[in-house]
């Protein structure tokens, strides 16, 4: 199985790639269009700040190719932005795959949200043999705003989409590398889509 | 509903995790990893890697410390110590580290966690202040909590805050070590005056001091070593205790 990661400027891909070690996959780190779009399966993880990874995408033609990939796609963390429509977050026009708004958290509580959260309302093989209420980490400053395409809820001032799919993009908020079992269970559901 | 945080740290030299009685009479602890792999498989909520290796290969021993942890443990952790610049905390990030803490670097130029949050997003910014009661003043303490400075505790929290960090890590050299206790009503109130994350340590020997500390001292987590190290307390057991206490716990 070839497991591509796409290669942008939104960091902290190193972790993601050790946890894929771990069960058993060796991904391949790429921003060759050819690369994407043969793999088996996509992954579009990162973290960072939503307008740099969209013009940093932009300017290397990798959000039309994005978009047309037809295997599975799993967006992680600004991955998941990123396949929204929009993001506050500077005002950012995103892929629009998904068609869902991200908003920042108002500040009714401390923001970054920052450390284990539940999700539950779980509906996705991706989300196989996964318990409602399961607990994995999150560290964001915007969400996913509820919407029709959403696959798991996650409270936080506000219930929000811990998790999207829609037809074969795939796409979570947390991070399933840092996530103990759990986040381990989520990324073999991924393998095994 | 988030849940509070219990974090293991785990000072680190030449390779060999160390704890000292504030801060000195260094005693050996065994492997890093191993006893990272081993606080994750017990519920630790994230750990804390503090390498106090002064070296001038420094940058390469963090480097290969921050790797085999990525490398095998499943949960987010942090890397501190000495860590003074944008390349080092690159190279920590690119290694696999989640979050790196900075501390006598951020009191020398203030503008490099402003630097940092920029380059690296906040998320990933931790801001070590090591404080310490002087003439009933809370003063934030550089050179592993030893040198006093002239900021002030509450002032500097609120500036690294506005500077970009994404959560601060608050150590009471006056607790630290002697198990009395947390520094509750400081971190309290560092706590309600800012809108980041706030870890306590320093004073953590019972596990009502946990409790207290998230009551009382509303923290965001709470971070000890030797009571772990030395299995005084056990990481089930007092995620079990505080649970039943009403603290959100992951279990």
């Amino acid at each position: 199985m070839k497991l591509a990661i796409v290669k942008y400027n939104a960091g902290n891909i190193q972790s993601v790639i050790y946890a894929l070690n771990r069960i058993g996959i060796e991904p391949i780190l790429t921003d060759d269009i050819d690369e994407l779009k043969s793999a088996d399966k996509v992954l579009f993880p990162g973290q960072g700040e939503a307008s740099n990874a969209m013009n940093y995408l932009r300017s290397k033609g990798l959000d039309q190719v994005i978009k047309d990939l037809k295997q599975p796609v799993f967006g992680i963390c600004i991955g998941q932005q990123l396949l929204c429509t929009h993001s506050e977050e500077n005002n950012t026009e995103c892929l629009g795959i998904i068609p869902a708004m991200v908003k920042k958290f108002p500040p009714q509580d401390k923001v970054p949200q920052m450390g284990w959260n539940t999700i539950t309302d779980l509906k996705s093989p991706l989300f196989k043999g996964i318990d409602e209420g399961s607990f994995v980490y999150f560290v964001h400053s915007y969400y996913v705003e509820s919407n029709p395409y959403q696959i798991g809820t996650t409270d936080y001032i506000l219930p929000y989409a811990c998790a999207l799919q829609k037809d074969n993009f795939y796409a979570v908020q947390f991070h399933p590398e840092k996530s103990s079992d759990v986040g381990e269970q989520i990324l073999k559901n991924f393998i095994e889509l | 509903m988030l849940t509070k945080r219990i974090i293991p740290c785990l000072d680190v030299k030449d390779g060999k995790t160390v704890k000292g009685v504030n801060f000195l009479n260094l005693r050996d602890a065994g492997d890093p990893v191993e006893l990272g792999a081993l606080y994750s498989q017990q519920g630790a909520d994230e750990l804390v890697f503090l390498d106090i290796t002064a070296t001038l290969e420094k940058r390469k021993t963090l480097v290969e410390l921050v790797k085999r942890v990525a490398q095998n443990i499943n949960i987010p952790f942090t890397i501190g110590g000495g860590i003074g610049s944008i390349e080092d905390v690159s190279a920590c990030l690119n290694a696999g580290a989640d979050k790196v803490s900075v501390n006598s670097s951020a009191i020398n130029n203030p503008a490099l966690i402003d630097q940092l949050s920029r380059e690296f997003g906040n998320q990933c910014i931790v801001v070590a202040i090591d404080t310490r009661n002087v003439d009933g003043n809370n003063i934030v303490h550089s050179h592993g909590g030893t040198k006093p400075t002239t900021l002030d505790t509450f002032k500097w929290a609120k500036e690294m805050q506005e500077r970009g960090a994404g959560e601060l890590l608050l150590t009471s050299m006056d607790k630290d070590g002697t198990k009395s206790g947390f520094a509750n009503e400081l971190t309290s109130f560092i706590s309600t005056h800012v809108s980041i994350p706030i870890i306590a340590s320093g004073g953590a020997g019972t596990m009502e001091h946990f409790t207290d500390v998230f009551t009382i001292g509303k923290a965001d987590a709470a971070l000890a070593a030797s009571i772990f190290h030395f299995k005084e307390i056990g990481i089930p057991e007092l995620k079990t205790f505080l649970s039943e206490k009403g603290i959100r716990m992951r279990n």
